[in-house]
């Protein structure tokens, strides 16, 4: 008998020696608290929906350009992720923040705009405007000339990028041009309040002449203006009827136009592979009717010129080509030393008008104020205690000394979740949610379950004339079985919720599973040692009152004390 | 304690014994007047879906409790149906716990939450940070009821593949499942008959307890099974054998049942008392109800049920004549086939016959003294001075072996 088993004393040991590795674990991270979720520490959420099918990739990428919008608002610890396959999840922790929920739920926008000065971004010193030829550059503190823009580290080649970066030039296609006087473009002179110059009204109504000729209140903006540290978006207010000055990916800043061509007007972009025209990669734009003869406006106004337009998402600055050639036809391409991934990525931004996906227009927003959110932390804390703290009672009541292997083992069990769900708030991004907290307290009653199977198997052995010893071997063994059926039961319900149920639901279903695997293992590797252990003692194998094996507990009249069977 | 340990043995040994499975007909008449008021609530009320799966909009302020009133409630309702919103013309206003009042509109854009939000805030003298909303477009709300119907049905498959994978036995599985029915409906019903709000913390609790009423029922099955398996060779019929299993796992039951209520009561109380209408009251309240309806239906619906089921079974037929023969044998006098030479010199009554109380088993009878020899009855077998275990090779009438052209080839 001895042989087979494995000596509980050994098995204890190690199960404490588990569970003080996991906390040496939480020590090591240095972070003693679990992550809260929103509806416990206040914040705001926003549940953006996908319309239709969307690969996974897309929601991913879709989920990068919200974070950059999200990020780029200022807002420091804003959390986006996906969740199952069409739903991304904006977590704003922290006082409710209303205004950003437009910025969220905005479509990208994508607009072309032409550029009429370029500089270093870092320090907002030296400007420069490209613009040659034409127009006065009146206004602009500094040099002018057609050169690249004077404060770019590593300059480009002066042909193609004024920019000073690789992105560049158009080349173009068809011949046939189109009769070329547009519609009137957007913007118009009321609705530039930024701009608002009334001798220059009429250059302000076209961008392309504006562009040559910026109004003073823009240039100050502009030369005040600086971009922040390379990589992070500017924070700026994307208005497609004002200029603009914002920054590119290389920290270069721009004024740009009002918008000229919106997004939409763009029916397709792709990637441009080497050709026997081109060595390099390029892309190929397509524009629908409208942008077709915008875009021909503009390329006229552009060509054979150093003078810039830009493509702007979200209010960066994507790419800013110079114009190579005449474009009428509506099918441009833009080339410089684009690598393919390059490319590839540039291709995405513009044919998906930044996301490529669509949402569904109004998605859920969550606003948890800080008040309530500590009202519901107290009370999920409440109610844990609470309940822990009458199954005790109720435990140590019926089952007496066994009810404080019952106490010990809920007590093992809640300090192994703890430690658990620190740590996987902390290495698996976990955050504790009031449903959580509310499949924590639930789970108690599942755990404490394991025991009374395992304790009435036991007392059910010992009326069929069993001594304890033995009794805690036979109960185990049949109250081992019935466990995992219920344990099974318990965590396919929370697979099942876990899968299917949407949003907080998420951590109801996560604890329980989780809390339902802890049971076990205190079960196997706690409680049942534990017993075995106890067994050995005199006051429990000998049945005295107070046990909870005693005769009068068990309702028999005499207590088997024997070896084995009566 | 000692009383319901005492109970405790005596339902373990069967020595006393509550008639589930016999009174079949008095639990599903009870559980029929439930279901019945259950499916009247449903149809004549219906279920009030929770802004989540309708769309709209909740504000909930959180005020200090003297604040927390129906008079502020009421302000409260007249301002924001002052404001000219249209989908907050007919506000739903009410105090929620001690210390928080909701308001309920249909679904706003941002302007007018904002709007919504600075009167509410006007109103009540509260601060930004005390308050918070949820806002739900319906195309949501369709979406959350699409997933929680599917969470449901799969999860109701694979429960149905679980029962059928751990039981082996499609009549188990059946009962299993109409316990589960039984135990969602009256959650539902309690839902509709309460008026209480459903959102998806309400069919998170129903799916859970899907899981838990199922998991009563395989532990009393579990007992069931055990106690059926050796019925070849034990004097009970299958009805009886189920009955005593319901009736030994009953404390067990009661106890699970108590320790799985005490903390979702918990949960329940300090819910409604600190947050009033929230999640984690529907939550509770779904997992009250449903759990204390899974304890309810896996004792006195699933497993009469399956026995009903099983009554029609060839086997469990057998084992009900088995039963019954036993019975008789053990009941036949083993004096009854003496004939009486002298009528009115009746001897003394075998001590072992002699009951209890006092009375003697059986009155002699007389019976032809060939017959009895015949069918070798009336052998008083010696007492046994250990227990002994009843073989299926002594006292039987008939050999139950199959002819040979029934038993197949080996």
């Amino acid at each position: 008998m001895a042989a087979r088993r494995p000596n509980p004393g050994r098995t204890l040991v190690v199960f404490f020696l588990v569970v003080a590795l996991s906390y040496g674990l939480v020590a090591l991270a240095g972070v003693w608290k679990p992550k809260l979720g929103l509806d416990l520490q206040g914040g705001t959420r926003i549940t953006l929906i996908a319309k239709g099918d969307v690969s996974s990739a897309s929601l991913t990428e879709a989920r990068g350009i919200i974070e950059d919008r999200v990020n780029g608002s200022g807002v420091a610890e804003a959390e986006v992720s996906t969740q199952g396959n069409k739903y991304i999840v904006v977590e704003i922790p922290g006082a409710s923040r209303r205004d950003l929920v437009e910025t969220v739920k905005r479509q990208a926008q994508l607009r072309f705009r032409v550029v009429a000065a370029v500089a270093d971004g870092a320090a907002g010193a030296s400007s420069s405007t490209p613009g040659t030829g034409t127009g006065p550059t009146t206004g602009t503190g500094t040099g002018t000339g057609p050169t690249t823009g004077t404060g770019v580290p590593g300059s480009a080649p002066t042909s193609s990028a004024p920019g000073g970066n690789n992105r560049a030039p158009y080349a173009w296609a068809g011949e046939k041009d189109k009769k070329n006087k547009t519609k009137t473009p957007t913007p118009t002179p009321s609705q530039s309040p930024a701009t608002e110059q009334p001798t220059q009204a009429d250059a302000l109504d076209d961008p392309l002449t504006w562009m040559d000729n910026p109004d003073p209140r823009s240039l100050a903006a502009f030369n005040a203006f600086s971009c922040p540290a390379s990589g992070e978006p500017a924070n700026v207010d994307d208005d497609p009827d004002k200029p603009l000055v914002t920054c590119d990916e290389f920290g270069q800043k721009m004024l740009l136009s009002a918008a000229l061509i919106e997004g939409t007007d763009l029916s397709s972009a792709d990637t441009l592979p080497p050709s026997q025209q081109s060595v390099e990669w390029g892309v190929d734009l397509n524009f629908n009717r409208a942008g077709t003869t915008e875009f021909a406006r503009i390329s006229q106004a552009l060509v054979n010129t150093n003078k810039q337009f830009a493509i702007v998402l979200d209010g960066r600055v994507i790419s800013a080509p110079t114009m190579q050639g005449l474009i009428t036809d509506g099918n441009a391409q833009i080339t410089g030393r684009f690598s393919e991934a390059e490319a590839r990525s540039l291709a995405t931004s513009l044919k998906y008008g930044a996301l490529p996906i669509a949402f569904e227009k109004d998605p859920p927003v969550e606003l948890v104020g800080p008040s309530l959110a500590g009202n519901q932390l107290s009370a999920g804390i409440n109610a844990g205690l609470a309940g822990l703290f009458l199954v005790m009672l109720y435990c140590l009541f019926y089952y007496r000394g066994l009810g404080l292997v019952v106490i010990a083992s809920l007590l093992t069990a809640a300090a192994l979740t703890y430690s658990l769900v620190v740590l996987l708030s902390e290495g698996a991004g976990f955050t504790l949610s009031l449903p959580g907290i509310a499949g924590l307290i639930v789970a108690v009653g599942i755990t404490a379950d394991s025991f009374i199977v395992y304790f009435e198997r036991m007392r059910d052995e010992m009326r069929d004339g069993k001594s304890m010893r033995v009794a805690v071997e036979a109960g185990w063994l049949r109250a081992r079985n019935t466990c995992l059926a219920a344990d099974a039961v318990s965590l396919l319900a929370a697979l099942v919720l876990y899968i299917f149920a949407a949003g907080v639901v998420k951590g109801f279903a996560f604890t329980l599973g989780l809390s339902t695997l802890i049971d076990l293992v205190v079960f196997f590797w706690f409680t049942h040692p534990m017993v075995s252990w106890l067994a050995r003692f005199s006051f429990f194998n000998r049945g005295h009152a107070m046990s909870g094996l005693g005769a009068e507990s068990l309702g028999l009249d005499a207590v088997s004390t024997s070896g084995g069977k009566a | 304690m000692g009383a319901f340990s005492r109970l405790g043995n005596d339902l373990y040994s069967g020595r006393r014994s509550i008639d589930f499975v016999g009174r079949k007909w008095v639990w599903y008449a009870v559980s029929a007047v439930i279901l019945a008021m259950a499916a009247f609530g449903l149809v004549s009320k219906g279920l009030n879906m929770g802004i989540e799966f309708t769309g709209g909009a909740e504000y909930r302020v959180t005020l200090s409790a003297d604040r927390a009133t129906q008079d502020t409630a009421d302000e409260l309702r007249a301002a924001v149906a002052g404001t000219g919103i249209e989908s907050a013309a007919a506000p739903v206003v009410t105090t929620s716990g001690s210390e928080a009042i909701i308001v309920q509109t249909e679904p706003v854009n941002d302007a007018e939450s904002a709007e919504l939000v600075t009167t509410i805030l006007d109103v009540t003298g509260a601060t930004e940070a005390d308050i918070s909303q949820t806002e739900i477009g319906p195309s949501w709300g369709k979406e959350v009821a699409k997933r929680s119907l599917i969470g449901l049905v799969v999860f109701l498959v694979l429960v149905v593949l679980f029962i059928w994978a751990y039981f082996r036995e499609w009549k188990m599985s059946l009962a299993a499942l109409v316990a589960l029915a039984h135990d969602v409906l009256i959650t539902v019903g309690v839902y509709a008959l309460s008026g209480f709000e459903v959102s998806p913390a309400t069919v998170t609790g129903v799916l859970t307890i899907l899981g838990f009423s199922l998991y009563d029922t395989v532990v009393v099955f579990d007992k069931v099974r055990e106690n059926t398996h050796q019925l070849t060779t034990s004097r009970l019929t299958y009805a009886e054998a189920a009955n005593l299993a319901v009736n030994q796992t009953l404390v067990r039951s009661i106890n699970t049942s108590i320790v799985a209520l005490i903390p979702v009561a918990a949960i329940l109380y300090v819910g409604v008392a600190q947050l009033g209408s929230g999640s984690l009251k529907d939550l509770a309240l779904a997992l009250f109800v449903g759990m204390a309806v899974g304890a309810y239906s896996s004792i006195f619906i699933a497993t009469p049920l399956l026995v009903q089921l099983k009554s029609r079974e060839k086997d469990v037929n057998y084992d009900e004549r088995r039963a019954a023969a036993r019975r008789r044998e053990a009941a036949a006098d083993p004096y009854s086939r003496v004939s009486a030479a002298d009528r009115n010199a009746a001897p003394p009554p075998d001590p072992r016959q002699v009951r209890e109380d006092g009375s003697v088993a059986r009155p002699p009878v007389m019976a032809p003294p060939r017959q009895a020899e015949a069918l070798n009855k009336g052998r008083v077998v010696p007492k046994a001075h250990g227990p002994v275990k009843p073989s299926p090779s002594a006292g039987r009438v008939q050999p139950t072996r199959q002819p040979r052209s029934k038993r197949g080839k080996k």
